[in-house]
């Protein structure tokens, strides 16, 4: 592994997404990209008694989806890296505690996505594991009860508010040969620009995005023609011409090439505001949609620059603005030609 | 001109969306208008049917809004209608009967002491509160006035 620059680490080993794991909630499997999806539940409650039941339900099937197309036991991975939005990762720590997987808990809020992603790579590179597990999840019902108000509080929602998506993914990182390469990673610095609305995470990560992707470019000496997607993890509607428009005024013009998951996820007349946000957002459109459209060799080359605001339900209270950070993982097709 | 962290806040309004401001009022005018005239009916049912003064039709009036209100929360819909009438959903006491069913909802995992009991007025005591206090001011103020003129 060589280190690019400041912030950039570039993997020398072949390392492969083995194999991925993605499931979803009801809003999600009525989006465009439910076909890419293993598995969507009917009902938000996934078959269990509670919304966090519900959430870890999540987590376990799409592990068990990843192990079982990689054609892994638990016993044959090193290392489990996971993260949620709930008080103390919980959902991650609850389902590690099932797995027996030797365990690191992980926080980047929406970015855990790509944080776990891009320390699992490094892991794998480095030779400290040779498979590794990364996973996040997200609900809707326990993000709305962790940060906002009671599920069924009747409340109208604001045009810059994003729809926590309900899924989790999971990916196998290993140095078995397979259809998609995880390349390099830009680790992200905490930007805050004074947004303290939290009903507007998209305007508060837009400057952390695109101070990753700057760097990115800058580190790398490539130029966004040289990427089919630019793709952030959770910035909205409200947050993507946001994130163009910071870069055009640097002279980086991405827009051609950048899309938002929380756009992709659902369609324009779905209830959401201005778009899907939560871990799981950027997780299930890369694992799935991404992943599939890398390892047909219809994509080459994407960025997932995952984006995630580093605050609870009490620092807005507090007057505090929000901190947000960005981590971006460069996946490339393994196919030929 | 976005590049510039101290100024972000400001400068990025213009990317803002539009808050569609007379569109809100007039849906909550809207629905607000008619809970109001579902609690005019229902009292002039009590009035009728049961021969309640106008007065003493008052309270059932209300509580049966406040049970309608608990029952429509407990089935997923009154949030639905909220989301699309805002404060016209918020502002009468159907609201007030939501925020407390929603969050004995939420909380009812945890217990019924510590978690519905806790819970109950996690949203609704800031109401009660600023009632309480305004009302006691209020008092205060209005007996001051009495004893001077």
């Amino acid at each position: 592994m060589s280190k690019v620059r400041k912030q950039t680490w570039r993997f020398d080993q072949p390392i492969y997404l083995g194999a991925t794991g993605t499931v979803v909630g009801p809003l999600e499997a009525r989006g465009p990209l439910s076909a890419s999806f293993d598995k969507c539940y009917e009902h938000l409650n996934c078959g269990q008694k509670s919304w966090t039941e519900a959430e870890r339900a999540l987590l376990r099937r799409s592990i068990s989806f990843c192990l079982a197309k990689a054609g892994k036991a638990e016993g044959d991975i090193d290392l489990f890296l996971a993260g949620d939005l709930m008080d103390q990762t919980v959902t991650s720590n609850f389902i590690a505690r099932e797995s027996r997987i030797p365990f690191l808990g992980m926080f980047g809020a929406c970015s855990t996505s790509m944080e776990t992603l891009a320390t699992g790579a490094m892991l794998v590179d480095s030779g400290f594991a040779d498979n590794v597990l990364c996973a996040v999840s997200s609900h809707n019902a326990t993000a709305e009860r962790q940060f906002r108000y009671p599920t069924e509080y009747g409340g109208p929602t604001k045009l810059t508010q994003t729809f926590t998506v309900t899924g989790a993914g999971a990916a196998l990182l290993t140095k078995e040969p397979g259809k998609v390469k995880v390349k390099e990673a830009t680790i992200g610095r905490v930007i805050d620009w004074g947004i303290n609305d939290a009903a507007n995470l998209g305007t508060a990560m837009a400057p952390a995005a695109a101070d990753t992707i700057w760097t990115h470019f800058q580190d790398t000496g490539r130029t966004p023609d040289d990427y089919d997607l630019v793709v952030t993890g959770d910035l909205s509607a409200v947050g993507s011409p946001i994130l163009d428009e910071i870069l055009l005024e640097k002279g980086l013009d991405i827009s051609s090439v950048h899309q938002d998951c929380g756009t992709m996820i659902y369609t324009s007349d779905q209830p959401v505001s201005a778009g899907g946000s939560g871990c799981a957002c950027s997780a299930v459109v890369t694992y799935g949609y991404l992943f599939n459209r890398l390892a047909e060799g219809s994509l080459k080359r994407v960025l997932v620059v995952a984006t995630g605001a580093l605050l609870n339900s009490s620092t807005p209270k507090e007057k505090d603005t929000i901190p947000c950070i960005a981590h971006a993982v460069l996946l490339e097709s393994a196919k030929e030609g | 001109m976005l590049n510039d962290p101290k100024n972000y806040k400001e400068n990025v309004k213009a990317y803002q969306p539009k808050v569609p401001y007379f569109m809100n009022c007039f849906k909550a005018f809207l629905v607000g208008g008619f809970i109001c005239l579902i609690g005019q009916g229902v009292q002039t049912f009590y009035m009728h049917v049961f021969h309640f003064s106008k007065q003493a039709a008052g309270n059932p009036t209300v509580a049966t809004l406040i049970l309608a209100s608990a029952l429509l929360t407990g089935f997923g819909i009154y949030d639905k209608i909220a989301n699309f009438a805002g404060a016209g959903t918020i502002v009468p006491v159907t609201g007030f009967a939501n925020s407390i069913t929603s969050s004995a909802l939420e909380h009812k995992n945890e217990g019924i002491v510590l978690g519905i009991a806790t819970n109950l007025f996690q949203l609704a005591g800031e109401v009660i509160v600023f009632g309480v206090v305004s009302a006691a001011v209020l008092g205060i103020i209005r007996l001051f006035i009495e004893h001077l003129f």
